[in-house]
């Protein structure tokens, strides 16, 4: 398995740290004038999400994790399994657990391309288009003219996902969302 | 390969430090210049290509190709020979070059200032220090802490507790087979670096780090180190005069670079020759210029110092 001494580290990087796959956030080497020369090293578990800080001796390695960030499209769900499809032209698909989509799968309905990172050959992770388009399937009643005033109510949308929209907003309506916060952006049609 | 940032057209053969900032690092070495002069100190020049260099096991010399010599580390072997010779109090402000130490604060070539004191101790080297760096980075106070309190004051941990240390350095993410030298080089290195706003002068180091400083009554070595900001920018001693003790120090080196897989050194002999001489009474201290530069400008790297980085030579 190819490996990287601490002279290589840099931020991208995707390296195994106790088994997972993490990718390099940041590193910087520390030295004291006649001591020991050090790397401090951020990374990102790209499994779980969270920033790990480790700090290596000069010339320690690590192994390198075989990860892969790659553009899939989303075909459906289901239920266990949500499915991508490579675009290349390969028509190839991949499996992803519920754990692994985790809450994108508010974000998709089909046909979205998503950013799905592959560690060795599988879904560890998938971030969902920055922006989508899904309709409102139940809401209150809408009040007509209110498109001005600031007040929100819920909405639940075709993928069963829950979102604060304003009050105008009726069943129907196709909203679009900023996935990053998972906030109402406007209304793409009535 | 390339850097993904270069392209053909080679971009890089910009510098990296602008004219503004060229034009304040000559400003601070003509500043530094007129602080020895005033002060009768001798500026002198001494081989940058040695035929022999440094043991210290932590850090490695570039050899030349084809000349079998050394790109010196610092001057201190050869000014050492010139204060065995007669030479009066001297400083030299000159380019020095460690392999393998690249990051925002290290450049494998950099520049040194480095002199020696006839008749001072660690403590009245220090005051001038301080004086200089008043000079090019203004004055402030400054606070003298030993490297024992340091470590305590930060993890709680007695210095010479070495369990207790190589425990705390572990939670730090330092390799269970790492030794206590390099337990305590972490904990210093994390302690130091977050003074942001601070001049501290580290003292009394343990005496496995007394480098070539002498030891002093308390059995602690007589160096010094001043940290500005969080950063080392000075590394001094109340030099060891001893030509025994220093030829001692050198196989103990060796035996520590073997024992890491490190290349051995041998022994400087005309080194020794000058200190079974004599050498003066005196202290000596090595200042990393380029990190003065970059203090004074406020900059994160001290690529921005300089004419051009390592990337771009």
């Amino acid at each position: 398995m190819a490996s990287y001494s601490t002279n290589e580290f840099r931020p991208g990087l995707k390296v195994l740290l106790e088994g997972d796959p993490c990718s390099i956030l940041a590193s910087e080497f520390v030295k004291p004038g006649k001591g020991q020369a050090f790397t401090r090293v951020k990374l990102r578990n790209l499994k779980t999400g969270r920033v790990w800080e480790r700090t290596y001796r000069s010339g320690e390695t690590l192994d390198a994790a075989d990860v892969l960030e790659t553009q899939m499209e989303f075909l459906y769900t289901d239920g266990d399994f949500w499915h991508f499809m490579n675009t290349d032209g390969s028509f190839e698909q991949k499996e992803a657990s519920a754990t692994v989509v985790g809450d994108v799968k508010g974000w998709l309905q089909g046909q979205e391309m998503c950013s799905v990172t592959l560690w060795n050959d599988e879904p560890i992770s998938v971030v969902a288009p920055n922006f989508v388009e899904l309709a409102v399937t139940e809401t209150d009643p809408g009040i007509r003219g209110d498109t001005a005033q600031g007040g929100t109510k819920p909405a639940t949308l075709a993928t069963g996902a829950t979102i604060k929209v304003p009050l105008f907003v009726e069943i129907g309506d196709v909203l679009r969302i900023d996935t990053r916060t998972g906030e109402y952006v406007s209304r793409v049609k009535a | 390969m390339s850097s993904p940032d270069i392209g053909s057209d080679h971009a890089d053969w910009r510098p990296s430090g602008t004219p503004d900032v060229l034009r304040i690092r000559a400003a601070m070495l003509r500043d530094t210049r007129s602080f020895f002069a005033e002060r009768r100190v001798t500026e002198v020049q001494t081989p940058v290509l040695g035929t022999t260099t440094v043991t210290d096991p932590q850090i490695e010399s570039l050899i030349v190709h084809g000349s079998r010599r050394y790109l010196q580390t610092s001057p201190e072997y050869h000014m050492k020979r010139l204060l065995a010779a007669g030479a009066s109090s001297i400083y030299q402000i000159g380019p020095v070059f460690r392999a393998g130490e690249r990051g925002r604060w290290h450049n494998p070539e950099f520049t040194m200032l480095e002199w020696y004191r006839l008749g001072f101790d660690a403590m009245r080297l220090m005051d001038e220090v301080a004086d200089l760096v008043d000079v090019l980075l203004g004055h402030a106070t400054y606070r003298r802490r030993s490297y024992a309190e340091i470590i305590r004051r930060r993890f709680g941990v007695a210095v010479d507790a070495h369990d207790a240390c190589l425990e705390t350095a572990r939670g730090l993410g330092l390799a269970r087979d790492a030794g206590i030298e390099d337990a305590h080089d972490l904990l210093l290195a994390e302690a130091i670096g977050t003074g942001r706003g601070q001049r501290l002068f580290v003292t009394d180091f343990p005496p496995q780090q007394a480098a070539l400083a002498r030891i002093g009554a308390n059995g602690m070595a007589e160096r010094f180190e001043l940290v500005v900001d969080g950063i080392e920018v000075a590394n001094g001693y109340h030099e060891l005069r001893d030509a025994d003790e220093l030829e001692s120090r050198m196989g103990a080196d060796n035996r520590r670079r073997r024992a890491v897989g490190r290349p051995e050194v041998a022994a400087d002999q005309r080194l020794l020759a000058a200190q079974r001489q004599g050498l003066p009474d005196c202290a000596g201290v090595a200042v990393g210029f380029d990190r003065l530069v970059a203090l004074r400008l406020g900059v994160a790297d001290i690529g921005e110092t300089m004419a051009f980085d390592w990337d771009r030579a």
